[in-house]
């Protein structure tokens, strides 16, 4: 049998007797959701579409001279190296951008830490952080980047250099590039034989017996 | 506002079923099968994981990076719509107490996105009154229940072994998978303590077991729900299959607003509001099946207030509500160093850990009374918003590839850093057991409603000094554990008197039961052993409501095998025209 003539999902008249003369007219009626998955692919409820499409049509929160700014950090964070490439190569700053329009939380966090930098870096070098010198961004990042050694007056840079680094990491790993870097290997349907003979011996485990007889196990290609 | 009247059905039906997770499911497909005609009201949207599930998709088509929202607490990708708050429907708290509500909106209810944990209750379970003298016996014992488990077992499927432990019932197992890398460190680990470790029991199908469901491919996102089917959920396995027959009619965005009674004090159907057109519909049935979650199938019973039944339906001992509880939980993770700088191979296996630990000690020799069982974590989890945040709490503590470094750090060398943690990580959660006391209770809030005018609950439960002093243990245990495996603590580790030693708030660990229970004493109890109020004898509530105690087992598989067997015995009493 067909399942789709099989779900009978009821609709108005199917199964009622009340006959609504102004129905037409009531104004509580929803609006139609449009039947079209969402641009994203991902399955939503109409709730979570509407708050999508507010997302998307809200107007960016960072300055493009505070985005530049992001964009620094993000790639000294996660330059490319030997393995991979660098948070812009991975869109990075662009992830930060659209995260805070939801985690507002972040917003005040990045928008002061960017402005508390660029004060430093104006004391320091009489400029703002991305339009120093890559000797001096660096030099002023190394004050911010280890929290257990940075000075207490640079508590603040730190605070927010921990979270930028969060983010940018978050926004990296979370990417394609991101998991062939780490090499992640899994998100696609496999068989599930059990850990690898060489990976046991590497750590001195061996499954029993009783697991080898009652657990599920695969043919090995 | 338009012309706004109540729609009648003019189709009666020999049940309506308010909700469709599991024990709705199971009770549809029950009636349904049995030639019945059946109307199945669902507060939420259709859902068929075979369409709608998100399983496979990467963290980068997700604009938040699979991170969790509102409409999604657990994840951009999870198979549950709503959770903790849901626009439009609040509820409430008596003074500071907490009570964490979660409430699925769809076809299949919370069942598409759960542990898939099933686990039977024992025979001790159902009789606790007797050997502790807290809370109360169920009006049946493990044999009355017994038979159902078996034929879920075969009909749904579980993987699991049968191990011949006193209080964690044998059943029909399919073969479980093999423990993961970390999971044998945890076996060895606790084990050598004197801590069992078995293999988990899921509703997985690690092998295929009929033709209308595919075999699990080990992608570890149950969560998500399967679109082969391949394990549990009340959307694919129940509603759906069941439509099959023809007897269902699923209404969906149908939210209850009462149950109906006539001058005899007989139910006589449900009215709704249904969420598409705010339009208000009533439809008749001869039997009214509550399974729309323990805390809501409470709310509608004490909303269905007539001259007849003044505080609500069934509740002419004013005991609706009360008895609500949870599951216990409290967590701990850590790292475990010699898994630092690991080969990489796939070990996404299940959605969710290969191995567990069933309780396994004696209360008298304990300050606390019930038990909890520990479900492990851990491994290449999928690299997702999240991401080893806070990584400047490692780095400066452990050597990489033998060199230490500064914690913190920026560069090449950090992302050497990520490569060299990725996959060290474990965690363990105690589940257990909460004693179910009359002093906690949801009610009518006098003061609100919701957006379509339905009074809300108001909650009153607090946790008890025996569910800290679980906590307290969960946390000396795991604790004990991880350091038998060379592991060291990175979070869960400093909890204390000062917070219930991390017991989480009630409610939090989804396990909603009680509220609607079941007893032999009409006086003490809402339903009879046959989930049918003890009041009207046309109505049964056939969610987490009817149970007397919650066991330190995962309620889902009970809750399925008392809807079965509540079903059954309605399609017999339906058959003879007692109803």
């Amino acid at each position: 049998m067909d399942r789709r003539k099989s779900l009978k999902v009821l609709g108005i008249g199917a199964v009622t007797t009340g006959v609504l003369i102004d129905a037409c007219k009531t104004d509580t009626k929803p609006a139609p959701v449009a039947p079209a998955a969402a641009a994203d692919g991902i399955n939503r409820m109409p709730e979570e579409k509407e708050h999508e499409e507010e997302l998307k049509n809200m107007k960016a929160f960072f300055t493009a001279d505070e985005m530049a700014t992001i964009t620094i950090l993000a790639d000294i964070i996660i330059p490319k190296d030997d393995v991979s490439g660098s948070a812009s190569d991975a869109k990075v700053p662009e992830f930060i951008g659209q995260i805070v329009k939801e985690m507002t939380e972040h917003q005040t966090p990045l928008r002061g830490g960017l402005r508390w930098l660029d004060m430093q870096c104006l004391n320091r070098y009489e400029k703002a952080f991305k339009d120093c010198t890559q000797q001096q961004q660096i030099e002023m990042v190394d004050m911010i980047a280890y929290p257990k050694k940075a000075k207490p007056e640079m508590a603040q840079g730190v605070a927010f250099f921990n979270l930028m680094r969060d983010l940018t990491a978050t926004g990296f790993y979370s990417t394609e590039i991101g998991w062939k870097d780490v090499d992640y290997q899994g998100n696609t349907p496999n068989q599930w034989n059990g850990v690898p003979d060489d990976v046991l011996k590497q750590y001195g485990y061996a499954y029993t017996e009783k697991e080898l007889k009652e657990c599920v196990s695969f043919d090995k290609a | 506002m338009g012309n706004l009247q109540i729609k009648k059905s003019a189709k009666k039906y020999d049940a309506v079923i308010v909700g469709s997770g599991a024990g709705g499911g199971m009770a549809a497909y029950v009636l349904a099968n049995a030639g019945l005609k059946v109307c199945v009201l669902e507060a939420g949207p259709m859902f068929d994981p075979a369409k709608d599930s998100n399983q496979l998709r990467p963290p980068w088509e997700s604009p938040r990076r699979g991170a969790s929202t509102k409409f999604r607490p657990f994840g951009d990708f999870d198979g549950c719509y709503w959770g903790w708050d849901i626009d439009g429907e609040p509820y409430t708290h008596v003074g500071d107490t907490k009570w964490e509500w979660w409430r699925a909106r769809m076809l299949g209810g919370r069942t598409n996105h759960w542990g898939r944990i099933s686990l039977r209750f024992g025979p001790k379970d159902f009789k606790r009154k007797s050997i502790d003298g807290l809370g109360d016996d169920w009006p049946i014992g493990y044999e009355d229940i017994k038979p159902y488990y078996d034929k879920i077992d075969k009909m749904l499927g579980v993987f699991g072994t049968n191990e011949g432990l006193e209080n964690d019932p044998d059943g029909f197992f399919l073969p479980p998978p093999k423990p993961r890398l970390h999971e044998l460190f945890i076996k060895k680990a606790a084990t050598g303590i004197g801590i069992p470790v078995i293999p988990s029991r899921l509703s997985i199908l690690t092998k295929k077991i009929n033709e209308e469901r595919g075999a699990c491919f080990f992608c570890a996102q149950c969560g998500r729900s399967c679109k082969v089917y391949g394990d549990f959920s009340a959307s694919s396995c129940l509603v759906i299959p069941a439509m099959k027959s023809g007897n269902i009619d699923l209404v969906t965005n149908a939210m209850a607003r009462e149950v109906l009674t006539n001058k005899e004090g007989v139910a006589t159907g449900v009215s709704y509001v249904n969420k598409d057109d705010l339009q208000e519909y009533q439809v008749e049935g001869r039997v009214v099946i509550l399974a729309a979650s323990a805390c809501e199938s409470a709310r509608l019973l004490l909303n269905s207030k007539s001259p007849r039944f003044p505080n609500g339906l069934a509740n002419n001992n004013g005991v609706v509500g009360k008895y609500l509880h949870d599951s216990t939980g409290a967590d701990m993770g850590g790292i475990i160093p010699e898994l630092f700088d690991r080969k990489r191979y796939n070990e996404d296996g299940v959605g969710g850990m290969h191995v567990y630990t069933p309780w396994w000690l004696d209360n008298k020799k304990l300050d606390f009374p019930r038990g909890y069982h520990i479900e492990y974590g851990g491994g290449f989890g999928q690299p997702v918003y999240g991401f080893q945040w806070g990584i400047e709490n490692l780095n400066g503590t452990y050597k990489v590839k033998g060199k230490q470094k500064e914690a913190g750090g920026y560069g090449a060398s950090l992302k050497e850093d990520y490569r060299y943690f990725f996959g060290s990580h474990v965690g363990m959660a105690g589940r257990g057991e909460a004693i179910a006391f009359e002093s906690n209770y949801c009610e009518i809030d006098p003061n609100v409603v919701d957006k379509y005018g339905i009074p809300v609950l108001r909650f009153n439960v607090k946790p008890s000094e025996y569910e800290i002093k679980q906590a307290k243990h969960m946390k000396e245990t795991f604790a004990e554990i991880l350091h038998a495996m060379g592991a060291v603590i990175t979070w869960g580790g400093d909890d204390g008197p000062e917070n219930n030693y991390g017991l989480h708030a009630p409610g939090n660990i989804i396990h909603e039961a009680g509220s609607v229970r079941m007893g032999s004493d009409p006086k003490r109890s809402v339903l009879n052993s046959w989930n049918q109020a003890h009041d009207v004898k046309n109505v049964f509530c056939v969610d987490g409501g009817a149970f007397t105690s919650q066991a330190d087992k995962n309620i889902t598989w009970t809750i399925l095998a008392l809807s079965m067997r509540a079903s059954e015995h309605i399609v017999d009493e339906l058959k003879k025209n007692n109803l």
